[in-house]
């Protein structure tokens, strides 16, 4: 699982709140994802393009249990890395098939606009600008079979659960 | 090698011996509960597409967000959820007049329980650790994968202890002040467990133990538990509980930290505005910040002894002019049981607004939402920004003692020039 993309970079302690606002709580899915980040950073979310990467500082997703990152995933992003992932963000990140990997020390290998090449399965991540590289935590193989599925959703329809 | 609490819990549930910290286990859940917001949120999960559930007596829905539906959206997720609890026989379906707050109503309706791994679709859900149970926030994918196999994946977090010695030293100190302290002074607990020990345990009520144990969401801790001791046990009897399956940590328990608190020295305490990681300090060094709402409520703190505390300090008093102090009981019992005592009454004749039993304001639902510019102090969970309303807004955190006597000054105030002794 390698990928490589344009990279936004985000602080510290960005909460699901940012991510996922109430204000998209009672809208349609395409509605929702124009909100993500409109809050702290207003209009952001037109300017990502597919394959993008964000980067963000620590304790990334810290907060509710609503699921930021499956909003993160529709707009197209390809991936996350940060230096920490908040463990209930963490998970909703794998169970929606979207990739995240804890890194510390990331957030101060990018500027806005690097191009960022990341290994998921070896939890590598080189800024192709400085040529700058650093491993984070690798992803157990649990992890990497929901991620491959696609998420938990296809998941449980392979197996039966759902139709 | 000893165990911890949260370890002893997991262990069990996977029908292993001992498990240590990194260990990745696969474990039984005992309850797995959704509130409203899985059924009114599009494009969290196709809910509607699940064909079986594992076991439907070990499954809770509830509508607590937002009851009763301020909007139409919200009308159709209840509708969503009656529909889903009929298909899949789900009996532990709670509706809008036998509502409470989701980590109230597992206390109260006796599903968070000595011993027992909870799984919920909410993040405050390490709230049941008060009650001695393992349990934790899953978002709503997750949460459909655990209704299917009644199991899911856990990774051994390390755990801090805390050791709580001595007691409060008056009523104006609670629990909320002494989580603040903790979240003020040692920061986040991201990725680990957090349990509490030692004999100032035993000098904190139930409630003052649940408030600690929710806000432990606020510092990403897994778990948060209390051990259960006699109090818990007393509560556990009068709730009707037959059997007690706790835990104990073991003596030689590996712990990544142990931190002792005394609770005789801890003061009142507040969050600053948008998150709270060493981002608390004691009333005294905010006092007199202008505030426009007062609200009292939520999972951390709108139970009956909140209330009642509230209500001896405003009693006879009247809220500051241009405060809007609101109030909002965390269930229909609580809400009941303030009636019949009276603190609804003398809430109302200070200039307070009583709501209805339900999350409301806390995350921005309905009922008391900010407007730009605003400040609101709220013993509430969480204090991001744009959580109750406008991206311009601020939300501080605190104890239902200061909360009330600000809502009497309409500026930060220190409770204790209310409450002496
Ligand atoms: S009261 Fe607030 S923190 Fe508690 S469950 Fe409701 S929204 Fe979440």
């Amino acid at each position: 699982m390698k990928l490589k993309g344009r990279v936004w970079v985000f602080g510290d302690e960005i909460n699901t709140d940012l991510i996922f606002p109430h204000s998209a709580f009672r809208v349609s899915p395409e509605e929702q994802v124009k909100l993500v980040f409109s809050d702290n950073r207003p209009g952001w979310s037109s300017l990502v393009k597919p394959g993008d990467i964000l980067i963000a500082g620590k304790n990334f997703g810290t907060g509710s249990s609503r699921p930021g990152a499956v909003l993160l995933r529709r707009l197209g992003l390809a991936c996350m890395v940060a230096d920490s992932i908040n463990g209930l963000f963490y998970r909703n990140a794998i169970s929606y098939g979207f990739p995240a990997l804890q890194c510390p020390g990331v957030s101060k290998m990018f500027e806005e606009g690097d191009i960022a090449e990341i290994n998921m399965l070896e939890g590598t991540v080189t800024n192709l600008r400085t040529g700058e590289t650093r491993t984070g935590n690798k992803l157990s193989k649990l992890m990497v079979d929901i991620l491959l599925a696609g998420g938990i959703e296809e998941l449980l329809i392979q197996e039966g659960y759902m139709d | 090698m000893g165990m911890t609490m949260s370890e002893k819990i997991l262990a069990r549930h996977a029908g292993v011996p001992a498990v240590s910290a990194g260990d990745i286990l696969t474990c039984r859940v005992d309850v797995a509960v959704c509130h409203d917001m899985f059924f009114t949120v599009a494009g969290q999960i196709d809910f509607e597409r699940i064909n079986r559930i594992a076991d439907p007596d070990r499954c809770v829905v509830l509508l607590d967000h937002a009851v009763p539906a301020p909007t139409a959206k919200d009308a159709l997720g209840a509708v969503k959820a009656r529909a889903f609890v009929k298909k899949h026989g789900i009996k532990n379906f709670y509706d809008v007049g036998e509502h409470a707050v989701i980590h109230q109503l597992l206390v109260e309706e006796g599903f968070a329980a000595p011993g027992r791994l909870i799984a919920a679709g909410d993040s405050h859900t390490c709230a049941a650790g008060a009650m001695n149970a393992a349990a934790r926030g899953f978002g709503p994918a997750e949460m459909v994968y655990i209704w299917c196999k009644g199991e899911t994946w856990y990774q051994v977090s390390p755990t801090i202890l805390y050791n709580l010695h001595g007691s409060f030293p008056s009523r104006a100190v609670t629990g909320k002040d002494l989580f603040l302290y903790i979240a003020g002074v040692y920061g986040d607990a991201t990725n680990m467990n957090v349990e509490f020990g030692g004999e100032g345990v035993g000098n904190m009520t139930i409630p003052q133990r649940q408030s600690v144990a929710t806000m432990c969401a606020e510092i990403n801790a897994e778990f948060a538990i209390f051990p259960c001791d006699s109090v818990l046990r007393e509560f556990l009897e009068e709730r009707g509980d037959q059997e007690v399956d706790a835990v104990d940590p073991d003596p030689d328990a590996v712990y990544y930290a142990i931190r002792d608190i005394d609770l005789s020295s801890l003061t009142p305490y507040v969050a600053l505005p948008h998150y709270i990681p060493n981002n608390c300090c004691p009333v005294a060094d905010v006092a007199g910040t202008e505030v426009h709402q007062v609200l009292v409520g939520s999972c951390s703190n709108g139970r009956l002894e909140d209330i009642a505390l509230v209500a001896s300090i405003v009693k006879g008093k009247r809220v500051a002019r241009g405060v809007r102090f609101i109030v909002t009981p965390a269930s229909q019992k609580i809400y009941l049981e303030a009636l019949k005592a009276g603190y609804l009454e003398t809430l109302v004749e200070a200039g307070a607004v009583v709501t209805n039993a339900t999350c409301g304001a806390c995350y921005g639902g309905h009922m008391g939402l900010l407007g730009p510019g605003e400040r609101c102090l709220s013993t509430t969970t969480r204090n991001f920004k744009a959580r109750m309303g406008d991206a311009e807004s601020e939300v501080m955190l605190c104890s239902p003692a200061t909360a009330a006597a600000s809502a009497l000054t309409g500026r930060i105030t220190d409770p204790r020039e209310f409450l002496e002794g």
